[in-house]
């Protein structure tokens, strides 16, 4: 079923002056994989996603994302950019624009859609994470999960087929977790690949097809949920989920 | 289980208000806001009743003639007399409509602005009157041959009419290139980053005055003999340049507060570096400079009285000036009053709209 690689990341090395951030990285994902990243933090996770929309730039290795080879060439990377959407730890919304011209202002000027089908969209998309009354409103007027919500809608705008979620729901009040969580499940169900750098192991559980663990740059270890929490191969893995699951 | 029963919320309980609890918390709160008071009070008192006594009270507003004029006061009939040189300078009294229409224009342009700002193509009518509008003042103050209006000579142009162009022309010329500048000094491109570092670095150490002077005296040695450029020309060019160099470090304080999650949402949003230049990042970084960009304007607007030393005569070389007249000797003192209060109303103006402004684009509820 799930054949065509979407990402495939090679080799991949990064370094932040000394910091050896990111220490040879092999992974691929398949079109409509959902991988879950955890690990600790300063272990590369939000690094690596990073990479994939050429947020950050790597020395070494090479990124393949959905056939086009991730280079300086600002072309291609705007080309990529427009198939991957990214949601991030502190919604990064525009506070000058309202919520309806937050989710329409790539279509606009990015794909070329009418302004009348970007409201259509927009709107639809709104009343998808269940915030459709609030879309005149500007995004300092909502409350955190909120604005989570309309920063997913507006990744989802661009009808991207990878979005990559980077720790989505630890800027929140635990009360706003689960709205957020909600919506990511059923966004699962849709068939676009994602990948999650996240913290909550009930979500990974629940919808991830692989669960990466991640530290000090290095990928540790990676399988389906089910043997990733019964059965860790590491030591280093069982000590993280010892603590995590403990809390 | 008990079951949780929120307790009513109630109303905030009413602050002691009055005029003597006001006084007691900002004027008589400790000792030494006392002591503070007090002086401040004692120099009001030093200051305030001679200058009444002078400005309003003593003053003679009748007298026709300096002769009549023999209080101890101001003769404010001498402010009327003069008006139009405090005005128009010395451009022609039967051109003075020019001036008056552009006046009436430039209100009526900022009245249509207003009346479209719920309209969607808004800001293309504003951008279109903001193409035409310099055009029509430069030939409805300057004149045109063709058009049959006559032309009127910079030379001839002053007072407040004078201050307005040249602030005028500062502030709208000066703000698209400090724009430029301000993003040319983030720039990645080395060169543009230099050029636009060394710029602004350069100018802001020199002082205006010898950039109008720069620009009076020395700019004409570098043109061939004959090409004779426009003095006032010269002193607005020379005020740009100065002016663009302070909004550019404005601007940028600005662009540096802007967090660095809106450049990569606007960068993962796929938007072209001019896209999230103009959508995202200029709104925000204006937004955030409004006070300080309108603080440069202000300062700008009162640095325009420096041009009397190159002998082009703004309100405050008008005030001057217009002493020379035999009839009038001795009332100095009026035309400078007079001046600091017509360019104080202004900036206050400026001021007051400043926060207008800033009331408008805030979105931070």
């Amino acid at each position: 079923m799930k054949t065509n690689d979407i990402i495939t990341i090679k080799g991949v090395n990064k370094w932040y002056g000394d910091f050896h951030a990111l220490n040879d990285i092999n992974l691929t994902v398949k079109e409509g994989e959902i991988i879950v990243i955890c690990g600790p933090s300063g272990s590369g996770k939000s690094t690596l996603i990073r990479c994939v929309n050429f947020l950050e730039k790597f020395q070494e290795g090479s990124i393949v994302v959905d056939g086009i080879k991730l280079t300086d060439n600002v072309k291609k990377i705007r080309q990529i950019r427009s198939e991957v959407s990214m949601v991030f730890q502190c919604f990064n919304l525009f506070p000058h624009l309202s919520v309806i011209n937050n989710l329409t202002l790539a279509p606009i000027w990015v794909h070329n859609t009418t302004k009348q089908e970007a409201n259509k969209k927009a709107l639809s998309l709104l009343d998808r994470v269940g915030i459709k009354d609030q879309a005149y409103k500007y995004p300092n007027q909502l409350s955190g999960g909120q604005q989570q919500r309309v920063a997913i809608a507006r990744a989802l705008c661009t009808s991207p087929k990878i979005m990559l979620f980077d720790e989505p729901t630890s800027a929140l009040d635990p009360e706003m977790i689960s709205e957020v969580l909600d919506v990511m499940v059923d966004l699962s169900k849709e068939g676009i690949t994602m990948l999650c750098v996240t913290h909550e192991m009930g979500f990974a559980k629940k919808v991830a097809d692989r669960i990466i663990f991640m530290d000090e740059g290095q990928i540790i270890e990676q399988n389906e949920p089910n043997t990733f929490f019964n059965n860790p191969e590491s030591d280093r893995l069982r000590l993280f989920l010892d603590q995590i699951l403990t809390q | 289980m008990s079951i949780f029963t929120p307790k009513q919320s109630r109303p905030s309980p009413k602050t002691q208000v009055g005029i003597l609890s006001w006084t007691t918390k900002y004027l008589f709160s400790s000792k030494i806001d006392i002591a503070l008071s007090l002086f401040a009070f004692y120099l009001l008192y030093l200051i305030l009743p001679p200058l009444l006594d002078w400005m309003i009270f003593s003053a003679d507003f009748s007298a026709k003639t300096n002769a009549e004029c023999t209080r101890e006061a101001a003769c404010w009939f001498y402010i009327g007399e003069k008006m139009n040189l405090f005005m128009y300078g010395m451009y022609p009294l039967e051109e003075y409509w020019r001036p008056n229409l552009l006046l009436a224009i430039t209100l009526s342009f900022a009245f249509i602005v207003r009346l479209l700002r719920f309209q969607p193509y808004k800001n293309k009518a504003a951008l279109a009157l903001f193409i035409i509008y310099p055009v029509v003042a430069f030939f409805l103050l300057y004149g045109n041959d063709f058009l049959g209006i006559k032309i009127v000579e910079t030379d001839q142009w002053g007072g407040l009419m004078l201050t307005i162009v040249v602030a005028l022309v500062g502030i709208v010329a000066s703000f698209p290139i400090g724009i430029f500048l301000a993003l040319g000094r983030q720039s990645r491109m080395e060169i543009i980053r230099f050029l636009s570092i060394a710029y602004i670095e350069i100018i802001r150490g020199i002082p205006l005055i010898t950039i109008l002077f720069m620009a009076s005296v020395m700019l004409p040695l570098f043109f061939t003999e004959g090409i004779n450029f426009d003095k006032l020309l010269r002193a607005l060019i020379g005020i740009t340049l100065f002016q663009s160099a302070y909004i550019a470090e404005v601007i940028r304080g600005g662009l540096q507060a802007v967090p660095k999650g809106q450049y990569e949402a606007a960068d993962v949003a796929g938007l072209s570096f001019i896209q999230k230049t103009v959508f995202i990042i200029l709104p925000q970084a204006l937004k955030i400079s409004i006070p300080n960009i309108v603080g440069s304007f202000i300062a700008l607007f009162k640095d325009t009285t420096l041009v009397l030393i190159i002998g082009i005569f703004d309100m405050l070389a008008i005030a001057e000036l217009a002493t020379s007249d035999i009839n009038w000797m001795g009332r100095k003192t009026e035309g400078i009053v007079f001046v600091a209060i017509v360019l104080w109303s202004l900036l206050y103006l400026m001021s007051r709209y400043s926060k207008a402004l800033e009331g408008r684009f805030n979105t931070q509820y």
